[in-house]
């Protein structure tokens, strides 16, 4: 006996079980990612000083970063898409893009990192540093478990798509709703921590 | 792929096994033997409490110097025994346990939803709680800075604190998983007909516990982190400026805040206090309904409860932390919202309550330890409302008056809800019956000696007795007269420790007994006793998925020839 609605929806609630699941687990993430928000406005509005981040922080490097996550999830839709009309061989392509944009995200939050730990910038510095390396580290973690899941889907994960197609592609819908995700925080985390 | 496994070696059926029965008596069985580990270390606080100072039999050897427990270590028990009781002993029993094993037979599903997430939340439970324990022989022993695990004083502790903050993080991110898993199943595997409004209270009592759980939950996490960063890494969240530990001035940058902390980490606690009783309201409610033999009133007010008290429970954090100087216009708002969601508490109390009255009442052991929940939760519930009220708190704050209190909820309120739930289920379980002599020996005892232990705590706290006292309230001239009464309550708390002798034995000799071949033992109305098989269960649970045609507590219905009617008899 198979557990129902793994693959086709629920009528009345329109939604398969993992799709349902990742939005409650995103919820959960909103509520992790909120603590931590609300944590910054609280030490900041009762700070004495708090510097303003492009003082401190790389604008240009962090944008392009940005610009990086945000193509990332583009192209995470489009392998999803790829796989609806399908299209193996696209989807390989984008899906493989989305993981190097991540990469290349990781490869500049490198540089960033290591450049403040070169001027002797560490968490302990002061709190403002504290809670940048904070939420971009457990961001930046969110990251790399998605390219996990990302490159199972790409190697060895991708057999499902003979034995089970649709459920293959629900698969790469849930990871691309995490993937847009931890797109969306950075794009809160992008503002409130390099630019106000 | 779900598939029906046969032939499974011992390690593939019972150890590493994805189906929920197995996960929930998994779950189950860990967390009585943490529930039995937190209340001996309790037992052993007790010892110094009456009789400070003198060494303590038996054990004594273990714990210091001519068998004294010393104070430091006196502060790591209070810790472990909370964190324990709470996070390895009563959440995963009433929801892993209870809400694995029963919830997808209520609803007519064939197991959770993801069966393998389900497993490895079990597992995640398993190390963090193992993790939790190991915190006992770092350097300086286990966490010793409250349950609560306050800042400052939470991150200049000994190594046991990072021990504490890391077996959370495992046990936090446990809960999610198992909370994902039950909203999911709930929402999307009811059977044919299991409308909303027809599950049992059971059902959305896990419900909404998970909601809970799923929500309030990672905040602490995002707590966690903060603490383990201060700890670690040398951040200052939590660290305000100039501080000074012992006479010197702390060298950190400084400029974080106590308070952060505070709010973070009773934004899950109080949601959490329902997270231990909501669970406690559904096995009671589904007990009661099949012994008083008739429907239970006010099903909907039951239900509409429940959800009222879920979403208030995340704004009454703050009336915990009173004392904090945090204004009376911030204070007034939570006294506010502290005093509504008592409505639902006793509109929840009172409509079982109401209940009783015409029932044909069976008084068998599960049915003793629900009627018992009763005015011991009410007790609990009732000593709450001056504690939420600023002005009677700043008296109150920090005194056995408070232990006394969450202790009546927790305690003779929710561990009573899940003996019953344990006594009514075993059947369902084992397909043997439970020695009916022995269960109300434990229950009558349980109960005695449970009020010997908290009673006196209200009189004790009412006279100023601070909580978190090694040599139990010695330096108070004010409270000399009340002292005597350490006495009575730790004579109580080890007689209740010999009263768990009855359950145990009942459970060995039950198990050992003959099976009593019965599919519906107590005439129950539920899908997990109509259409099930008798047990063991195998995979799958029903040789064919149930529809059901009508409420779940349809006992006694006029005109109709048994006191009973299935949830899936067509009517």
């Amino acid at each position: 006996m198979d557990i129902p609605f793994t693959v086709k929806n629920r009528p009345d609630t329109g939604l398969y079980n993992g799709k349902l699941g990742v939005w409650l687990f995103l919820a959960s993430e909103v509520m992790l990612f909120g603590g931590l928000f609300s944590a910054y406005i609280f030490l900041r509005t009762g700070a004495e000083s708090w510097p303003i981040g492009a003082d401190i922080l790389n604008v240009p490097l962090a944008t392009l970063n940005t610009l990086f996550l945000i193509s990332s999830s583009v192209t995470m839709v489009m392998s999803w898409a790829s796989l609806k009309l399908n299209d193996l061989k696209k989807f390989k392509l984008y899906l493989g893009l989305t993981f190097l944009l991540a990469t290349a995200f990781l490869v500049v939050k490198y540089f960033e990192y290591s450049a403040k730990f070169h001027h002797h910038l560490y968490p302990s510095t002061n709190n403002f540093l504290g809670i940048y390396f904070t939420m971009t580290g457990l961001h930046m973690l969110h990251v790399i478990g998605g390219m996990i899941v990302i490159f199972y889907f790409l190697v060895p994960g991708v057999k499902m798509w003979d034995s089970n197609p649709s459920r293959f592609i629900n698969r790469i819908e849930i990871i691309g709703l995490y993937w847009h995700f931890v797109d969306l925080i950075w794009i809160f985390l992008f503002p409130v921590l390099y630019l106000l | 792929m779900y598939t029906v496994h046969h032939k499974e070696s011992f390690w593939a059926k019972y150890i590493f096994s994805t189906d929920h029965k197995i996960i929930g008596l998994q779950y189950g069985i860990t967390s009585l033997v943490w529930l039995l580990f937190g209340f001996t270390l309790m037992m052993i606080m007790r010892y110094q409490l009456a009789y400070p100072e003198s060494p303590v039999p038996f054990i004594g050897g273990l714990l210091g110097d001519g068998g004294i427990l010393p104070s430091e270590m006196y502060n790591s028990l209070g810790v472990m025994h909370g964190t324990i009781m709470i996070f390895l002993g009563v959440v995963p029993l009433a929801f892993g346990a209870f809400g694995n094993y029963f919830l997808p037979l209520q609803i007519g599903a064939i197991d959770m939803a993801f069966p393998k997430l389900n497993a490895s939340s079990y597992w995640m439970y398993f190390v963090g709680s193992v993790i939790m324990v190991i915190g006992f022989f770092v350097p300086g022993g286990a966490a010793n800075s409250g349950w609560t695990s306050y800042p400052p004083l939470a991150n200049i502790a000994t190594m046991g604190q990072t021990v504490w903050l890391f077996g959370m993080v495992m046990l936090i991110t446990s809960s999610l998983l198992g909370s994902i898993n039950i909203l999911v199943t709930v929402i999307q595997l009811r059977t044919d007909g299991m409308t909303w409004l027809k599950l049992p209270i059971f059902v959305w009592g896990q419900f909404i516990t998970a909601f809970l759980l799923i929500l309030a939950f990672p905040p602490l996490e995002a707590a966690g982190v903060l603490q383990l960063m201060d700890r670690l890494a040398g951040t200052s969240f939590f660290m305000p400026s100039g501080l000074v530990v012992s006479g010197e001035v702390m060298t950190n940058a400084g400029g974080g805040s106590p308070l952060l902390w505070q709010h973070l980490f009773w934004f899950l606690a109080h949601p959490e206090v329902y997270v231990l009783i909501l669970p406690a309201f559904g096995i009671v409610t589904e007990v009661m309904a099949n012994n008083i033999r008739k429907p239970i009133w006010g099903y909907k007010a039951l239900v509409y409860s429940m959800i009222f008290l879920g979403f208030m429970s995340f704004i009454v954090w703050a009336h915990h932390m009173y004392l904090t100087g945090m204004g009376t216009t911030i204070g007034a708002f939570f006294q506010t919202t502290t005093m509504i969601i008592s409505i639902p508490s006793v509109v929840i109390l009172t409509a079982l309550l109401i209940s009783l009255w015409g029932g044909s009442i069976r008084f068998n052991t599960p049915m003793l330890f629900a009627l018992g929940f009763l005015p011991m939760f009410g007790i609990g519930g009732l000593t709450g409302l001056p504690l939420g009220l600023a002005a009677s708190d700043i008296h109150l704050h920090d005194t056995y008056y408070v232990i006394g209190h969450f202790h009546y909820v927790v305690a003779p309120g929710t561990i009573f809800a899940l003996f019953a739930g344990i006594y009514y289920w075993f059947p369902k379980m084992t397909g043997k019956r439970t020695n009916e002599t022995l269960g109300k020996l434990h229950f009558f005892f349980s109960f005695i000696f449970m009020n010997g232990v908290f009673m006196p705590m209200f009189v004790q706290g009412l006279a100023g007795v601070s909580r978190r006292l090694w040599d139990g309230g010695e330096v108070y001239a004010h409270a000399a007269d009340y002292l005597y009464l350490n006495e009575v309550m730790s004579v109580s708390a080890w007689l209740l420790g010999l009263a768990q002798i009855f359950f145990i034995v009942n459970m060995i000799i039950s198990l050992k007994g003959e099976k009593t071949g019965e599919v519906n033992p107590w005439n129950a109305t539920t899908l997990d006793w109509t259409d099930t098989t008798s047990p063991p269960l195998g995979h799958g649970n029903f040789e064919k998925i149930p529809v059901v045609h009508r409420g779940p507590y349809e006992y006694s219905v006029p005109g109709s020839k048994v006191d009973f009617i299935p949830q899936s008899e067509k009517g």
